[in-house]
């Protein structure tokens, strides 16, 4: 895909805003249980925001409401343009979404090259399976190996590597470097900020705020269901005591 | 002319195992279309044995009706009842996903009493002659049996047919989508896989599977109503020991059943009719996720 660079909001040029995803009023229902009581949140074009907060504050129930998985949801979510609440899960994955899901989802009945190829294209562009290949270079070389026996940093690259080829400009990933080891971790965070100046789009959960805060041009911090504090890169020193409040156990 | 094996003439043996190995082909293809069916809607498909009846009354219409005979039926009796299948799909079984995997199995076992019920209504228990197709009359003496080339032809059919969907399953984009919705169907959704459709697919296919068996079916054993109702309980047999929705479960352990169930009629012909039960038994005991089912 790789948007012009001048269109990349939030960085170094916040010329246009154009809205990715706007969600207004979100509440969603595990059977009669309500896990997300009213979000409003906006994410722009080519920016990329971060979902903190607590363990079962709401972050993953978030991004599955994005991707039509949550059967029982009300208000209003639009995604380029498109209203995608009642909407099935396979047609919102067409207007450009990708989804890496907190659990990994590396399907075992499928090799490495298998799972790369499984997510059907959903628009034009997206990466080669050269370029990546070459970003992720231990899964080429395991690339006939069942899916499930990677190391989990491996697995964790597979989840990633697979919406790259689809086209999706917009990357939804949740807490991608649970209990991963340092180096892979950092491998992450130079995944995403190459991402990142190719344009795409992405929300992304996570535990480790040093993992997030240099990468991130917005962090939005949900508590019991709601998003209760937003804080931009340059506001992070001031509004630290936020953080604080609600990130630490 | 050959020295008795076991104590038993060749012929004998030979013959049984033949049979074994023909009942197995139709244990296999009839299992394989449950496995594929199971795999995407998570139910078994109390059905099957209905639809296979279909199948061959279906190459019975064809041949009486419409004058297409055995070859046609072959192709067009798969279309027309894994259409069929799909609508079942479609418009019954699509309606059941979210509730308790049993309300879809009792679905299928009430359309099996309707489709078998409907059938004896019209047509009455009894079978209907099919002719065996022109080019696979007679057989050939093997010098220790005879084969009768039809029933050779039944389990080449069957084998190609299972290389086939295995074919289909390890090595396509569509086989690749099957196993992987299997496994997580929604995540599959949400890469863009359109899931609902897949299924019924999925149904369909494993409908037409167990048509095809049914024309298969049609020159042996005659087109009855309740052909299909005698095939099934054993072929649930089967499908418990390979394990539910084991591909390769299935046609393996279809073949073995029907070969042990031929060589036990030769050494001890009245356990035959139960040795798969009792093989299931001990299979139930020792590896409840059967041979080939993943032990959770
Ligand atoms: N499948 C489910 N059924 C019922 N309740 C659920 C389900 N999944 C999540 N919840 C509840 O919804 C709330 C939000 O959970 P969610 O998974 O969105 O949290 P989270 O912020 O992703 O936290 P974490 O991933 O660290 O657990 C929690 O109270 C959780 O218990
Ligand atoms: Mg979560």
């Amino acid at each position: 895909m790789t948007l012009p660079a001048d269109q990349a909001v939030g960085g170094q040029h916040a010329s246009e805003h154009i809205e990715a995803i706007r969600v207004d009023d979100l509440h969603a229902f595990y059977g009669e249980s309500h896990a997300l009581h009213g979000i409003d949140m906006t994410v722009y074009e080519g920016e990329l925001v971060t979902l903190l907060g607590r363990n079962g504050a709401g972050r993953t129930t978030t991004l599955r409401s994005l991707v039509g998985l949550i059967p029982r949801c009300t208000g209003s979510i639009v995604i380029n343009g498109q209203q995608v609440v009642g909407v099935p899960p396979h047609a919102i994955a067409h207007l450009g979404v990708g989804y890496c899901p907190e659990e990994r989802g590396i399907f075992a009945s499928l090799n490495v090259e298998e799972n790369l190829m499984l997510p059907p294209r959903v628009a034009p562009g997206g990466m080669s399976v050269d370029e990546i290949y070459a970003m992720f270079p231990n899964l080429k070389e395991r690339r006939k190996s069942q899916g499930t026996r990677l190391s989990g940093g491996e697995q964790q690259m597979l989840a990633m590597a697979r919406i790259l080829r689809t086209g999706a400009s917009i990357l939804l990933l949740d807490e991608i470097t649970e209990g991963l080891a340092p180096v892979i971790v950092e491998k992450l965070a130079e995944v995403l900020t190459e991402l990142k100046s190719r344009g795409y789009t992405i929300v992304l959960v996570e535990q480790n705020f040093r993992f997030a805060a240099p990468l991130a041009d917005r962090h939005l911090i949900m508590d019991h269901g709601h998003i209760v504090a937003t804080v931009a890169k340059h506001e992070l020193d001031e509004k630290q005591a936020i953080f604080d409040e609600y990130l630490s156990v | 002319m050959f020295a008795d094996i076991f104590g038993f003439p060749p012929q004998v043996l030979f013959g049984q195992l033949l049979l074994g190995l023909i009942n197995g082909a139709f244990y296999a293809v009839l299992s394989l279309g449950l496995a594929v069916i199971f795999g995407l809607l998570n139910i078994v498909n109390f059905a099957h044995g209905a639809l296979y009846m279909l199948g061959a009354f279906v190459a019975y219409f064809l041949l009486t009706y419409g004058g297409i005979g055995y070859w046609g039926a072959l192709i067009l009796a798969p279309i027309i009842v894994g259409a069929f299948g799909a609508l079942i799909e479609r418009f019954l079984l699509r309606r059941l996903s979210g509730v308790d995997h049993l309300y879809g199995l009792l679905l299928t076992f009430g359309l099996a009493l309707i489709l078998e019920g409907t059938f004896v209504k019209f047509f009455g228990a009894s079978g209907k002659p099919y002719p065996t197709p022109a080019g696979l009359q007679g057989g050939v003496n093997l010098g220790f049996m005879f084969l009768p080339w039809y029933r050779g032809w039944v389990v080449v059919a069957s084998l190609v047919v299972c290389l086939a969907t295995w074919l289909l399953f390890e090595r396509t984009k569509i086989g690749a989508y099957l196993r992987a919705g299997t496994e997580n169907p929604k995540l599959l959704q949400a890469f863009g896989v359109n899931v609902p459709f897949l299924t019924t697919l999925a149904y369909g296919f494993g409908v037409g599977l167990a048509a095809f068996a049914g024309v298969l079916a049609a020159p042996i054993t005659q087109v009855g109503p309740l052909m299909g109702s005698n095939l099934i309980i054993i072929v649930f047999a089967v499908v418990v020991i390979g394990g539910m929705g084991s591909i390769v479960g299935a046609v393996v352990t279809g073949l073995a059943m029907g070969v042990i169930e031929g060589l036990t009629k030769v050494f001890w012909p009245e356990a035959s009719a139960t040795v798969i039960f009792f093989v299931m038994a001990i299979v139930l005991v020792l590896r409840p996720a059967g041979l080939f089912g993943k032990t959770a």
